[in-house]
Parts: structure tokens; C-alpha cells; sequence
């Protein structure tokens, strides 16, 4: 279960990106984020695990507390956390094995990731994982040879090595046409089930959260206004959640306080 | 109805304003007067720069034929000079991996690394190889030694630079997205910073060894061995013939030096 209280995060001394916010995952549902761009939903996911630095708040992962983790501590939680990303974020002159083995980086020995000698066990996983995704032919393939919905599958299939505890993916479709963008969101709202894997995903296509998503999450200017299952995201609450611009927001709660 | 033409039409552009035009021309001008004062300045004995054309023949004549008699002993240490650039290559584009890691601005570890980083590089770079060589001559004598140690330490800057450059330029996502899979630094190092500056360092290693294939023919002019010392030999002899053949076999290995770097490259990239 992921759990966040009172999250503030400050880029130096303007405004806050995230201002209270509270949020709380609960089991295996796909839960997706949406909002306008400036929203801070980037901010939100890469504050779970620690690519920000939260300001204050807390966010607590089954038990463990990440905002006070530090070295070894902080590298053994995000081992726990997989990340898909919108630009793939591959090493695009390593083999395609090589990218997806780089999920176990933090639990095999330097030794092992040098020279590539992987432990069977995770060899196995991967080609197991590869194949449920349709990229184990690929296994020798340089990442930058591959299309953008097979990259995007090398980096969920990344993220799933890490054998994590949840799943984040800052706009895993944003990249990709909307056919292969479909393919890959039915494949996130799959794996979460297939693995009993809670996924939160950050998204700008609302009709994809509504169809692939178990609940949305709507944010404007670093506060959730709304929190709910797709079903009951109607236009009036599209409107609170796309109306004016972080610019306008911030305005007015200039001329609040 | 006024059209776009009546309405919005000029036909007034120029690429700079007045200003702009008037400051450019002020600094050709300047540059033409640098280059006149810099002229003026040096001295230059005209009479032998006019009589150049009939010096160069001259000395063409007494170097034709080259002698081949030392053809021998000549390509032995030819060989040598060979060897000085690769050793000195190799040791110094190993010695170069650390400091370029510390001089980049994104893996130093803190700033005084940095600092030391850079301090490095300029110092390697700031030294003339020949200046390099001077100083070694004096400290392990003459010999294949301190020409091996000058080539290397110009080199550690060169290569340094150049790597510190590549890592500070590579793509930042792989590395985000490795850190976020609880990799160690050094993993994170090796999987996502090593493969993306991999051209770079071997562009680099082959342009280096290039370099140094040339400026190791020189170095035995101050005595740090190779083929310079009998060129040096030979001139101070008067010796035209084999100070021919002496030119003749750098520039083949020159030639020959430039079609591997050129294969190795075409290869390796």
C-alpha cells in the first residue's frame, strides 16, 4: 500500500508544485493521473521514488517511510518501485537483454553487470517477461533498432525485473501513435493484474484512463480535486480539472492569500 | 478591400541596422590593423624570403638521390617512434578515464574534483609535447623513456578534455531512469554513462594515436628518442641524401599511419 500525507514539494522559493496532498493506493488497482500540463503530476511520481526531493510530507510504501531514505537504504526501496517513462529512457547502444537485465542492477553484484554474466534465474524472467510482451526476438537487437511501442515495452519489461512493489509511469503513451498507444496501456492494465502489481500512471489522454484505469485521479495546480472511479468523471469535472491555466491558478491564490 | 499587399506590405529589410553594420566594420578594420602592426613588428630579413625559391632547389639537389645505406637502421628506429606513440597512447587514454570522470561537470564527485579535474587537463594541455620531452630528457635522461612519458602526459589532456566533453553532452533520461532502479553509482556509470561516450573514446584514442604518430618523429630532436635523433644526426652532418630518405620513410609512415586510424574508425564507429 502506498500511502502519501501532507506531500508539499517547493522548486526553490516560488510556489509549491504539490501543495497537501494527500493520496493512498491501495492493493492492485491501476490508478491514473490527470491534469494539465504544470499540474505537477511529473512532480508527484518522481517524489515517490526520490528522483525529487520532496519538500515535507510523507510518503509510506508498505511500511517503509522513503522521504528520510538515504544511500543503501534509498537505492533497497527504489529497487521496490518500477518506472516506465514517456521518452523510454533506454540505453539506446545497449542490446535489448542489456537494458532489460539493467532493471536487476540493484540486486546483482558489480561483477555480474560488468561483464553481463547474469544470474540464470534472471535470464530467465526476462525472456519469460519479453515474451509475454512480444520482444524476446529482440533479445540481440540494439534498443535504438526497435519502434517506439517496442522500446516502451523494453522499459515496462525494465521496470517489471525490478520484481517491484508498484508500478509508476510518468506518461508511458505520450511518445506513441494511438493504436500502439492502446496496445501498451492494455498491457500496464494486464501485467498489474497478471502480477498483483498496483500501477499509477500519468496520463493526458483521458478516454485511455477511463478505459484502462480503475480510478482516476484528477489534479490542477498541485491538489487532487478529484478522486474517483472513471465512471463518474463528467464533463463538470473535466472542466475543474482542465479550466484556466497553472498561470491563472496561481493568480488567484495570490490574491487569496 | 485592402489587400494583405496594401495593408501589411514594406519592403524595407536589412539583415543588420546601421549600428550593427557600423560596429562589423569597425572590427574587420581593427583585425586588418592587428594583422599590419604584427607585420610590421616582426622582423623580417626580406632579402631571404625572396631568395627562398633558389634555397629550396639547392637543398633538393644535394638531398637527391637519397642514400638508402642506413635505409636499415633507419627503419629500426622508425619502428620505435611507432612504438613510443602506441605505448604512449594507451597509457595515456587509461590514465585519461579518471580524469576525465572528475573534470565532467555531472559525475565529479564534488568541486574540488572538479577543480583538480581541470587543473590536470590545462596543466597537460597547456605543455607542448617538446617542452614535455625537454623536461623528461633532463629528469630520465635521453632515450625512448622520457619521449614515451612527454607524448603521454600532452596526451592525458587531449583525451581528457575531449571524454570530460562527451560525458558532460550524453542524454540524461537513461541515467534518471537507472538511478530510479536502485542501481549504485557505478553501476549506473557503466550501464548508462560508459556506452554513450564508447564512439567518443574511440574516435578519440585513434585521433590521439594519429597525433602522436606525427609529433613522435620529432621528439628525438631534443633526445627523447625515435626517429628524429638520426634526422637531427644527419642534418647536423650535412648528410642531405640520407636526411632524405629520413623524410621520406615519415611521410610514408605517416601515410600508412593515417589508412589504419582511417580503417580503425570505419570499423570500430
Amino acid at each position: 500500500m502506498l500511502k502519501i500525507t501532507d506531500l508539499v514539494k517547493r522548486y526553490g522559493s516560488g510556489d509549491p508544485v504539490l501543495k497537501n496532498l494527500d493520496l493512498t493506493i491501495e492493493g492492485e488497482s491501476v490508478v491514473s493521473i490527470i491534469g494539465s500540463s504544470g499540474a505537477g503530476k511529473s512532480t508527484l511520481l518522481r517524489c515517490i521514488n526520490r528522483l525529487v526531493e520532496p519538500t515535507s510530507g510523507s510518503i509510506n510504501l508498505n511500511g517503509t517511510e522513503l522521504t528520510s531514505l538515504r544511500g543503501k537504504n534509498l537505492r533497497a526501496a527504489r529497487r521496490k518501485i518500477g518506472m516506465v517513462f514517456q521518452g523510454f529512457n533506454l540505453v539506446d547502444r545497449l542490446t535489448v537483454m542489456e537494458n532489460v537485465q539493467s532493471g536487476r542492477l540493484g540486486y546483482i553484484s558489480t561483477w555480474s553487470a560488468v561483464t553481463r554474466r547474469y544470474p540464470k534465474a534472471d535470464i530467465r524472467r526476462a525472456y519469460e517477461l519479453m515474451e509475454r510482451v512480444g520482444i524476446a526476438q529482440y533479445a540481440n537487437t540494439r534498443a535504438d533498432q526497435l519502434s517506439g511501442g517496442e522500446r516502451q515495452r523494453v522499459g515496462v519489461v525494465r521496470a517489471l525485473m525490478q520484481d517491484p512493489d508498484i508500478l509508476l509511469a510518468d506518461e508511458p503513451t505520450a511518445s506513441l501513435d494511438p493504436k500502439t498507444s492502446e496496445q501498451i496501456m492494455g498491457l500496464l492494465r494486464d501485467l498489474a493484474g497478471e502480477l498483483k502489481l498496483p500501477v499509477l500512471i500519468n496520463i493526458h489522454n483521458v478516454t485511455e484512463a477511463k478505459e484502462y484505469t480503475d480510478r482516476i485521479v484528477g489534479m490542477r495546480y498541485g491538489r487532487i480535486i478529484f478522486d474517483d472511479v472513471p465512471a463518474k468523471l463528467d464533463q463538470e469535472a473535466m472542466d475543474q480539472i482542465y479550466a484556466g491555466s497553472p498561470h491563472a491558478d496561481r493568480a488567484k491564490d495570490g490574491a487569496a492569500a | 478591400m485592402t489587400t494583405l499587399a496594401e495593408k501589411f506590405g514594406r519592403d524595407d529589410w536589412t539583415r543588420f541596422t546601421l549600428r550593427q553594420r557600423m560596429t562589423r566594420y569597425g572590427v574587420i578594420f581593427g583585425c586588418a590593423l592587428a594583422i599590419a602592426w604584427a607585420l610590421t613588428s616582426i622582423e623580417v630579413i626580406w632579402a631571404w624570403v625572396w631568395g627562398a625559391p633558389e634555397q629550396i632547389g639547392d637543398l633538393f639537389g644535394r638531398m637527391y638521390p637519397p642514400d638508402p645505406t642506413n635505409l636499415e637502421t633507419i627503419l629500426k628506429v622508425l619502428w620505435d617512434t611507432v612504438n613510443i606513440a602506441t605505448f604512449a597512447t594507451t597509457f595515456a587514454v587509461l590514465l585519461s578515464l579518471p580524469v576525465a570522470y572528475i573534470a565532467a561537470q555531472n559525475t565529479t564527485p564534488n568541486r574540488a574534483t572538479l577543480w583538480l579535474g581541470r587543473l590536470i587537463l590545462v596543466t597537460s594541455r597547456s605543455v607542448n609535447t617538446i617542452i614535455w620531452a625537454l623536461l623528461f630528457v633532463a629528469i630520465f635522461g635521453p632515450g625512448v623513456v622520457a619521449g614515451i612519458l612527454a607524448i603521454m602526459f600532452r596526451s592525458i589532456g587531449f583525451v581528457g578534455k575531449l571524454l570530460g566533453e562527451a560525458i558532460e553532452e550524453i542524454d540524461r533520461r537513461p541515467v534518471e531512469a537507472l538511478e530510479a532502479t536502485g542501481a549504485s553509482r557505478f553501476k549506473v556509470i557503466a550501464y548508462a554513462i560508459v556506452p554513450q561516450v564508447m564512439p567518443t573514446f574511440w574516435a578519440v584514442s585513434i585521433l590521439r594515436w594519429d597525433i602522436n604518430l606525427r609529433e613522435s618523429t620529432v621528439l628525438g630532436l631534443v633526445g627523447a628518442g625515435g626517429i628524429g635523433i638520426i634526422l637531427q644526426g644527419a642534418i647536423d652532418t650535412f648528410n642531405w641524401p640520407e636526411v632524405a630518405t629520413i623524410l621520406i620513410a615519415i611521410i610514408v609512415l605517416v601515410i600508412i599511419g593515417e589508412v589504419i586510424s582511417a580503417y580503425l574508425r570505419r570499423r570500430i564507429l
